[in-house]
């Protein structure tokens, strides 16, 4: 095989790149597809517990680069899908423990093997974040509607440029129809107007992510179909070509009632 | 519904233009790294030199960075008194 390897970044913390990489992952999985998920977050791992894995880690990536293990060993097969792993990141060590060298070598052996590698990219962009995009054929920014988030967004998009990963693709998370139509919240044109980026996907802030995160198992997997997961299974088919339109985000009729009474 | 109605009477701008148009301005400055101090010294600057010619209206001059799509423009605005018809009257009075 001879898959691609896409990096999920976005500068800033706390806007979603992990759940989007468990999620993203697991949906391709869904679909057949060989998928591994790397966490390049050394030092403060954190896909293998969205993922529901943390119990199941025996070696991780710095084992792997450092040889006391095969890459084989240290993948673990989720507990859903046979066709997804997760190499998870060292937690004791920190971000020198891997080199571009290494991280490109790394990616390069499973991608011979995975249709799909996720690279979960730390925040900052500093050399964990160079790490993290060296191994990558792609990119994918997350960032939420908020000044920060895009300001940081806008710098990484430059310098993935300058890295040669020059056509990322952006998902706006946490946006709130809501708040948007109050005028409270940018809206996704503003958004991408800004950033000058295709857009890949919008996922609706959604206390369900929370439980899912809470049970260790991806929004992606719940039958209910919150819009959340009907987001992220739009931009799963998005990555595999399909032409998705963006799913209508409006309040339903009684949230639009609560709104304009007050209630909401 | 009532923010609406608030916002109409006291004239009250969407948080949300604000927020598009802080962004705006942060990019552009993080972009070709300028300060806002920087650009009022070029003002004061620009300013001395333009005034040299034409007679300006100094406290409506402004300074501004633009961006369209991937270029980013200085735009100055300077609203014009009147010409200095100096050098046409050095040539009268040498005659």
């Amino acid at each position: 095989m001879d898959g691609k390897a896409i990096v999920i970044t976005s500068g800033k913390g706390g806007v979603g790149k992990t759940t989007s990489t468990a999620n993203i992952g697991t949906g391709l999985a869904q679909l057949g597809k060989e998928v591994v998920l790397i966490d390049a977050d050394i030092g403060l791992r954190n896909l293998d517990v969205v993922m529901g894995l943390e119990n199941r880690i025996v070696y991780d990536i710095v084992d792997v680069v450092e040889e006391n293990c095969r890459l084989e060993q240290a993948l673990i097969k989720d507990k859903r899908y046979s066709s997804l792993s997760l190499l998870p990141a060292a937690q004791t060590r920190d971000k020198t423990a891997v080199s571009k060298e290494q991280m490109v070598e790394v990616c390069k052996r499973l991608k011979a093997e995975a249709d799909y590698v996720l690279i979960d990219c730390p925040a900052g962009i500093e050399q964990g974040f160079q790490n993290a995009i060296a191994g990558a054929d792609e990119a994918i920014i997350i960032t939420t509607p908020e000044v920060a988030a895009i300001r940081d967004a806008d710098r990484v998009i430059g310098m993935l440029q300058a890295e040669g990963l020059g056509e990322p693709e952006v998902i706006i998370n946490r946006i709130r129809m809501d708040m948007v139509n109050k005028g409270d919240m940018m809206d996704i044109e503003d958004m991408i107007e800004i950033l000058a980026i295709k857009l890949l996907g919008v996922v609706p802030d959604d206390q369900e992510i929370v439980i899912s995160t809470n049970k260790g198992e991806p929004i992606i997997l719940d039958d209910s179909n919150s819009q959340s997961a009907q987001a992220f299974k739009n931009i799963v088919h998005r990555l595999e070509g399909e032409k998705i339109p963006l799913m209508s985000l409006e309040e339903g009729f009684m949230e639009k009632f609560k709104r304009i009474l007050g209630l909401g | 519904m009532l923010d609406k109605l608030r916002k109409m009477f006291d004239d009250e701008v969407d948080s949300k233009d604000l927020a598009k148009e802080r962004l705006k301005l942060v990019l552009i400055h993080d972009k070709i790294n300028i300060s806002p101090e920087l650009l009022e010294e070029m003002k004061e600057e620009l300013l001395e030199v333009v005034s040299k010619y034409i007679e300006v209206e100094a406290n409506r001059l402004s300074i501004d960075l633009n961006q369209d799509d991937q270029s980013i423009a200085l735009v100055a605005n300077i609203p014009v008194k009147e010409l200095r018809r100096r050098s046409l009257e050095d040539v009268s009075e040498s005659d």
